[in-house]
This record gives C-alpha cells, sequence and structure tokens, in this order.
C-alpha cells in the first residue's frame, strides 16, 4: 500500500501538453516570418553582445526563404494557441484551481527564499501547497505572457482594424519589439523549467502524465493528515 | 465555508496494483496521442501545394486556413477605419525600395504612358497623367508597411482611388468585388478586394516627398493602398481591370496571403 496525491487536474495536463507543441510551431515559424526582417539586437552601452540570429543558427534549422511559409503556419496556429490558453484560464479560473497558481501577498517574500534555496544559499523551503512562491510567480507570468503575445500578435497583424489593441502596445513598431521580446521570454522559460523539471525528478514528472505523485512520506502521518481533513 | 488557502491536496492510500493500473492508462494515453499529434503534424508538413490558380505556393490546409482568416477578419474591416497619419516633417527623405519587378523594363518611357481601364462592357479608356494630375489631389503620410516586417513613415500625394471611380464614371465597375491593377509588361501584377479599394486612403499615387515619383517609386503611377502590406502596392501601373472573382495576384502565388490586409 502507498499513499498517493492528486495534483494536476485532467484540463491542466491537457492544457499543458497542448501549449508544448503548439507554442514550439509558433516559435518556429515565428522565426520563419522574423527572418525577412532581421533586424534586432542585444545590444548594451552601444556594445552588441549578439545578433537575432545568428548566420549559422538560420543555417541549422533551415530558416532562410521561407517567409509565406512561415505566416501561413503562424496564421493557423495561432488559432489552437489562442483556444488551448483561453480554455486552460477559463478551467483554471472556474474550477479554483487558481487559489493554488497566483501568488498572494507572501509570495514574492518567499519567492526570494525559494530562489537561495535553488542556489543552494538557504537550506530550508518556505512551506508550499502544490506549487512553490517561485511557481507560483513563474507560472502565472507566463500565462500573462501568453495573454501579451496574442495582443501583441494581433496589433502587428491587423494594425488597422485593431489599431486600438497597436495605439495600448505603444505603436506598431513597439508592438513587433514586444512580440519578439515574450518569444525570447519563452525560450528562457523553457530552458529554466526543463532544468528544474529535472531536478524535480521522475516522480513530479510524472504527475505532469498521470495527475498523481506517490507521497514518500510514513503512511501513519498521511492518515494524521485525512483525518485533520475530514471535518473541513 | 471553508477556507481554500488552507487546503491540502487530498492524499489516499491505494494499493500497488491500483497505481500501476492508473500509471499504465495515463502513460498509453499520453504516448497515443503524442503519435497522434506527431502524425497529423507530419500530414500537415508533407501536405501537398495547392492547384496552382489564383493563389498558389502554399500547403492545401494551410492556403484553406488563410482564406478561412480571410472570410473572417474581413468582418472587422471598416472604411471608417483610418490609417494613422503623420506630420509631414515625420516622412522618410529616403524612401525605401524593395522591389524592381515590372519596372525594370529600360525601353519604358513614361512620356508616352496612358492608363488602361478595361471596362464591365468590354471598351477600354485611355487616361493621362495630366488628366488624372488635374483630379483633386490628396495627400498621405502613414506609416508604410512591409510584408517582410520593416514600416517606413513615407509621404504620397495623388488621387483617391475612389474619387477617380466616380469622375470617370466607373460606379458600375465599382459594384464587382475584386479590383486588379498590373504594370505595363505585366510582370507584376496585384488584386484587391473592392472595400479596400474604395477605402478613402487609397490612392494612385504620382508623387512622393512632393516631387513626381522617380522610377524606381513606380514612375509615373503607383498604388498607395495603406489597408495593405506593400506587396499590394504596385508600382508603375499599366492597367485596370474589375471582376466578380479574384483577379491574379502575383505574391499570391508565391505561397502569400491573397488578402493581406491589415
Amino acid at each position: 500500500m502507498k499513499s498517493i496525491k492528486e495534483k494536476h487536474p485532467l484540463a491542466t495536463r491537457w492544457a499543458h501538453w497542448v501549449n508544448f507543441p503548439v507554442l514550439m510551431i509558433m516559435i518556429w515559424s515565428g522565426m520563419l516570418i522574423y527572418w525577412a526582417n532581421d533586424v534586432y539586437t542585444f545590444t548594451i552601452f552601444g556594445h552588441t553582445f549578439f545578433n537575432f540570429f545568428p548566420a549559422l543558427f538560420n543555417k541549422l534549422f533551415n530558416i532562410p526563404f521561407r517567409l509565406a511559409e512561415g505566416m501561413a503556419f503562424h496564421f493557423l496556429f495561432m488559432w489552437f494557441f489562442a483556444i488551448n490558453g483561453f480554455l486552460y484560464v477559463l478551467y483554471t479560473a472556474i474550477s479554483g484551481e487558481w487559489r493554488q497558481l497566483l501568488p498572494n501577498r507572501h509570495s514574492f517574500k518567499e519567492a526570494w527564499q525559494v530562489l537561495l534555496h535553488d542556489f543552494h544559499i538557504r537550506k530550508m523551503l518556505p512551506p508550499q501547497n502544490k506549487y512553490n512562491a517561485a511557481q507560483r510567480i513563474a507560472y502565472t507570468s507566463i500565462i500573462v505572457m501568453g495573454f501579451g503575445s496574442l495582443i501583441t500578435g494581433l496589433a502587428i497583424y491587423k494594425p488597422v482594424q485593431f489599431y486600438w489593441i497597436t495605439w495600448l502596445c505603444g505603436g506598431y513598431h513597439l508592438a513587433r519589439i514586444e512580440h519578439f521580446i515574450l518569444t525570447i521570454g519563452y525560450v528562457l522559460f523553457f530552458v529554466i523549467h526543463i532544468v528544474q523539471v529535472i531536478i524535480a525528478g521522475w516522480n513530479n514528472f510524472r504527475s505532469v502524465v498521470s495527475g498523481f505523485e506517490i507521497v514518500k512520506s510514513q503512511p501513519s502521518t498521511n492518515i494524521k493528515i485525512s483525518e485533520d481533513e475530514k471535518p473541513v | 465555508m471553508k477556507n481554500p488557502f488552507s487546503k491540502q491536496p487530498a492524499e489516499k492510500i491505494v494499493s500497488q496494483n491500483q497505481i500501476n493500473r492508473r500509471h499504465f492508462i495515463a502513460f498509453t494515453s499520453f504516448i497515443g496521442l503524442n503519435a497522434l499529434a506527431y502524425c497529423g503534424w507530419r500530414w500537415l508538413y508533407k501536405s501537398p501545394l495547392e492547384k496552382s490558380g489564383i493563389t498558389a505556393g502554399a500547403r492545401t490546409p494551410l492556403r484553406r486556413a488563410l482564406n478561412q482568416n480571410e472570410l473572417l477578419l474581413r468582418k472587422t474591416f471598416s472604411k471608417d477605419h483610418l490609417v494613422q497619419t503623420y506630420p509631414k516633417s515625420m516622412a522618410d527623405k529616403n524612401v525605401r525600395v524593395n522591389s524592381e519587378i515590372g519596372i525594370d523594363d529600360a525601353d519604358f518611357d513614361s512620356k508616352n504612358w496612358l492608363l488602361t481601364i478595361n471596362k464591365k462592357d468590354g471598351s477600354q479608356l485611355q487616361v493621362s497623367l495630366k488628366d488624372i494630375i488635374a483630379l483633386p489631389k490628396t495627400e498621405i503620410v502613414y506609416d508604410f508597411k512591409c510584408v517582410e516586417g520593416w514600416d517606413q513613415i513615407s509621404h504620397w500625394g495623388g488621387v483617391k482611388f475612389s474619387d477617380f471611380i466616380n469622375h470617370y464614371n466607373l460606379q458600375e465597375e465599382a459594384k464587382l468585388q475584386y479590383v486588379g491593377m498590373a504594370t505595363p509588361d505585366k510582370a507584376y501584377y496585384v488584386g484587391l478586394d473592392m472595400p479596400s479599394a474604395l477605402h478613402p486612403q487609397t490612392l494612385l499615387a504620382y508623387e512622393v516627398n512632393g516631387q513626381p515619383l522617380p522610377v524606381k517609386h513606380g514612375q509615373p503611377l503607383r498604388l498607395i493602398i495603406p489597408v495593405k502590406y506593400g506587396i499590394k502596392n504596385l508600382k508603375r501601373i499599366g492597367s485596370i481591370s474589375f471582376s466578380e472573382e479574384r483577379l491574379p495576384d502575383y505574391w499570391a502565388e508565391q505561397g502569400y496571403d491573397y488578402y493581406s490586409g491589415l
């Protein structure tokens, strides 16, 4: 006999695993589009550290001369990205899962403690529920970023018909830059996310597929907790 | 009322068999759905190019999606949605040249140029540049947008396409769904939906930055249609036609969206 804990509802898992390939396709097709006017650089105080993207990188991923193709893919998969994101937000709002997700007033202080812990500076993790404070901030931010991608994307896609959205983004030119930066943000998120998933281990990863985690603690403790829960 | 913030995820004691069973179901479904998604992607990626017609060069399902997007997003089009305009001082003095398709004929002489209008009844109307310049002039300074992703504020002068239509009594033609324009050598051509063509900011332009168009910008007359990407802004218009059906479009034959509206 083992103790298990329900962790991720089916809808959450579904949205997560649909989003992964869809976002990959959006980033890839976005790079096909961006190539046609690849003017962005990472420059601080006049020193250019990095060009988006080096020729070698473009060649490696077969990026050049595929603008029309990139647009066609981008403008189909944008629907899947938007619908999936909308359904996730709707589910999270209605089911009450948002309580496990949104940062609360302790999160920003605790996230710092989580960060110190992850860098092995601090020994103890602050007490947590499903997500720790850093996760709450990261996973909420990524949803806000997804919404930002839709808005900035729409501002570039139809800047005349949705002129007020373009205006909100600070104009056409800025909207394209914001859309690009958000994408760089996803890539950075992805890298940290993968590292964290590897560190968290198999039991944690498995729960994003199966929905439940096997609890490592002693059975006696588990019984105590379930008794505590009864009167609630 | 229970306090949602104190709620711990429920734990329960189950047998190893139950755990194994749930893991088996979850991972079989996960792998199965991933395989399905992969097959779906392969199908889309390997799907054949559309049959060449008015549009060409895109994968069949993707062309269908582009056309469906057009149908949906055309509903948001309004002639009252104007492109933002700027003061003349903000217009770039070096107007970018991106393509010379259709204007690279060295023998072309703009002095002999006449604009040919192919009317609905099959007759033709020939209009000289002098006649066009005599019509009320409209100027616009706006952010020209290229499908490649760059944009540039530029200053154009000419006659509104809708004024041109009214002056030459082409109201019957304007009731049709599409307009087509082509360079004199027919090397470059664009097809436009009528609402976009009749948009109040669509110009038949003969001036850039207050000067007559140079060859590289489409001397003597070019299209400026701010509700479309640059690819629709034909340089050196030779002929204009009208139809109930989509008319040929250079870039729509190369995999680009026919509508290309902003």
